[in-house]
């Protein structure tokens, strides 16, 4: 797997998106303003702080050259994962249905999340088990997510609710508890907390996310990933 | 031409910034205030008003989370 991870101005989690990403294969940096992919299997697009999140979280990064290249690939099937920011700034494109809001306390929150694997059958979670709880952290102020009702319901039928805050456990506000819904193919895949943050026990809690990377490692190149 | 755009978030979802503000003002002696909700002013000069609605829907405004409004569009 080569993944490319998108650098916007603000950008502050694409290294370590990249590191997690080279644990399972090759990963390379994609320049905002660069709208060529570079031959990625798959693209990420990291937490930070795109373009200031002035205006609206993710409303002038979605119509960063790269991104025009970015929907293309999605609508194509490639698989594009975003990772906070990046998770607002793919709901802004169209990609991903519904917006986050902000925190219903309105504070910053920095906390480990107990998440529990509601639809394993993604390519973002094939390496996981439908049930099974990953710990992982999160660190966001805009994380509410937020569907119309409809919306909301047919996405739970389709499966389109990924993961969810475990145990009642919801740190924003979240409709439905939801921390990651995928789009209607399965191929786009949004969440608020950090898997780039949790691929090693000695700098984090717990290698939980590595499981993300792995999985989409697996649906790339056709096998289980090292 | 300048013009004024006014954002706000949609009726029904929870707008925390209004709650705050709302909680806010009794501890300075305002009482009476209900139903405060925070927004966004976008001010620009265009030349062609009529493009002020499709840059509302495309990036001033979020159509699924977000009112607009186009307060003003005059000369001067």
């Amino acid at each position: 797997m080569k993944a490319g991870v998108v650098r916007f101005p603000g950008s502050c989690d694409d290294v370590d998106a990249q590191l997690a990403a080279q644990r399972v294969g090759d990963a390379v940096l994609l320049w905002h303003a660069d709208p060529d992919l570079h031959g990625v299997d798959c693209v990420i697009v990291p937490g930070g702080f795109s373009y200031g999140d002035y205006l609206r979280v993710g409303a002038i990064a979605r119509f960063a050259p790269v991104m025009e290249s970015v929907i293309a690939f999605a609508r194509d099937g490639g698989l594009v994962l975003g990772i906070c920011n990046g998770f607002q700034v793919l709901c802004e494109a169209g990609l991903l249905p519904g917006a986050l809001l902000p925190n219903d306390h309105l504070r910053f929150r920095c906390a480990q999340a107990q998440l529990e694997v509601v639809n394993a059958s993604t390519p973002f979670t094939r390496a996981c088990e439908a049930g099974q709880r990953l710990s992982i952290p999160i660190k966001h102020t805009t994380g509410r997510y937020y569907a119309p009702e409809d919306d909301l319901a047919r996405m739970e039928a389709d499966g389109r609710v990924v993961l969810r805050y475990a145990d009642g456990l919801n740190p924003n506000g979240s409709l439905r508890d939801i921390a990651g819904v995928c789009n209607a193919e399965g191929n786009v895949f949004g969440l608020m907390p950090h898997p780039e943050h949790a691929v090693d026990e000695l700098t984090g809690a717990s290698a939980d996310g590595l499981r993300i990377f792995q999985s989409m490692a697996e649906a790339v190149d056709g096998r289980v990933a090292a | 031409m300048r013009a004024r755009v006014l954002i706000r978030p949609k009726a029904g979802i929870l707008d925390p910034q209004g709650i705050a503000v709302e909680r806010a003002l009794p501890a300075l002696g305002f009482t009476g205030v209900s139903n405060v909700h925070v927004g966004r002013l976008v001010e620009l000069d265009v030349e062609d008003p009529s493009d002020l609605d499709a840059m509302c829907r495309r990036l001033l405004s979020n159509p699924l989370i977000e009112d607009y409004e186009i307060l003003e569009a005059w000369s001067g």
